[in-house]
């Protein structure tokens, strides 16, 4: 729970609100505050995708619009422009679509990617709603963004959406199991399903961060997280050489824009999971180091935008490195692979502790 | 305790509220300045220039269904790992044992399931 700052009570005084609602309104101003900053770095990463993945393929990427005519980082006004022309595009609502569910298929997709960063612990002490069930929360909110998916291929009537939905839903149950094994992995070395004591389980070095001794669960996490979001190379949801746009091919204007929105945010989404299950989160790689500058030292916000930013950068690069996987080879991958793999590291953590080796040790008191 | 859920209520309505907004605004733009324009032709079902022939909810292929099984077996299996492991270490070796019966029980019908081929996909 955050409390209301001091600068903001005179203002709460003068509308002479009670004290509960001081809480619940300043709460709703946070959601407001963190949505339209989320909002702002995801338009940022659509251009980061362009001019990224432009120099992988040494050509230029979108440098045409500058930021109120300033000289330098051209192309940095292009996601605006892109807003600015989604909202004049119409949505067409094709005739033998089912109206209702073709739009409430756009909110169910977008309104989870949002919801989720409610537990999302940023910097120390800094966590929106710190509940015990945080971890529980976000892996029930990241699997209804598939119903979003489901709705938009069938309500559409159309082929192409239709076999992009029914890839979209075996594709994402698959790699959800493997996804879960992994953060079982994690909640066992950390004892806790709160993201905050996960990260302070993870305090004291770099040596105690959890992608050292569950290094296979971490690069499972992160390539099942690329398959959840239906990300290159794992896009045959999308598939645009077969089926064109998958799912969301009969979508135009706002409505498309919202899965396009929902669909980075769970980028950034998965990226900040990673970062804070296996990788500290906010904590610093450099703590206790005294010949560094304060700034490198220090935990905070700076660390999990880094190390955020260091994931979102590997999805773009497998995205201009690797070519798409074909359907039964993701299948194969899913569940011949990952859930063994998982299933193994599992067993052998469980062991480890038993037998009191490495940092699992202290995971039995008896 | 309870209270703590609160801003997760909140942020579920505001989340709510902004994607209203946000499509809000297409349709807003589109009646105020005479954006919308719907005909037959636009609005038909897209299938790369074709007339659309049959219905698209067609027969699809058993094995998602397959899938669909396959995953509440395992996901239910997660479930009742995440309880464990948080305990991990109140419950000490007899509980590893304890989960160790029920993961090999679970690994057998897995693999029943890979040789009889429900993992296959071609």
């Amino acid at each position: 729970m955050n409390a209301v700052p001091d600068l903001i009570q005179p203002v709460f005084d003068f509308l002479n609100l009670p004290d509960w609602l001081r809480l619940v309104a300043w709460t709703v101003m946070t959601a407001v505050m963190m949505f339209l900053t989320i909002i702002i770095f995801m338009a940022f990463l659509t251009l980061a995708e362009r001019r990224v993945i432009g120099s992988m393929q040494a050509r230029i990427g979108p440098n045409r619009i500058r930021l109120f005519g300033l000289p330098y980082f051209r192309g940095l006004a292009q996601p605006f422009a892109d807003v600015i022309k989604l909202m004049f595009k119409e949505i067409i609502l094709p005739t033998g679509s089912n109206k209702f569910l073709f739009i409430l298929a756009p909110l169910l997709t977008a309104i989870p990617a949002l919801a989720t960063w409610a537990v999302m612990p940023f910097w120390p002490g800094f966590t929106v709603a710190n509940v015990d069930a945080g971890l529980l929360y976000i892996l029930a909110l990241t699997s209804t963004g598939v119903y979003g998916v489901i709705l938009a291929g069938w309500a559409s009537n159309s082929k192409y959406a239709f076999l992009g939905a029914m890839r979209a839903a075996a594709q994402v149950v698959a790699y959800e199991i493997a996804m879960g094994f992994a953060l079982v992995g994690v909640v066992m070395a950390a004892g806790s399903l709160n993201l905050g004591q996960i990260i302070s389980a993870q305090s004291g070095g770099i040596s105690n961060w959890f992608f050292i001794w569950l290094f296979p669960l971490f690069i499972i996490y992160f390539i099942s997280g690329i398959a959840e979001t239906n990300r290159a190379p794992f896009d045959v949801v999308e598939g645009e050489s077969e089926i064109v746009a998958g799912f969301h091919v009969d979508y135009s204007g706002m409505a498309f824009a919202l899965f396009f929105v929902a669909e980075y945010i769970n980028m950034i989404l998965i990226s900040a999971l990673t970062s804070i299950f296996f990788l500290g989160g906010w904590l610093s790689p450099f703590a206790g180091v005294e010949s560094l500058p304060a700034i490198l030292t220090t935990s905070g916000l700076h660390w999990l935008v880094f190390k955020i930013c260091f994931f979102l950068f590997c999805f773009l690069w497998f995205r201009a490195t690797f070519p798409r996987y074909r359907y039964d080879q993701i299948m194969r991958l899913g569940w011949k692979v990952f859930i063994p793999l998982t299933l193994v590291w599992i067993t052998v953590e469980a062991v480890l502790a038993v037998m009191k080796i490495g940092p699992f040790a202290r995971l039995m008191a008896n | 305790m309870l209270q703590n859920y609160l801003p997760i209520l909140i942020f579920l309505g505001v989340a709510t509220g902004l994607s209203l907004l946000l499509l809000g605004l297409g349709f807003g733009f589109g009646a105020l300045f005479g954006i919308r324009k719907p005909y037959a032709e636009k609005q038909s079902t897209y299938e790369c220039g074709f007339e659309p022939f049959e219905d698209s909810r067609i027969k699809f292929d058993v094995r998602y269904y397959l899938v669909a099984i396959l995953f509440i077996v395992f996901d239910l299996e997660i479930a009742f790992l995440f309880p464990w492991a948080v305990s991990l270490s109140k419950i000490g070796a007899v509980g590893i044992a304890a989960v160790g019966i029920f993961l090999l029980i679970l690994v057998v019908g897995f693999i029943y399931e890979w040789k009889k081929g429900a993992l296959e996909w071609d």
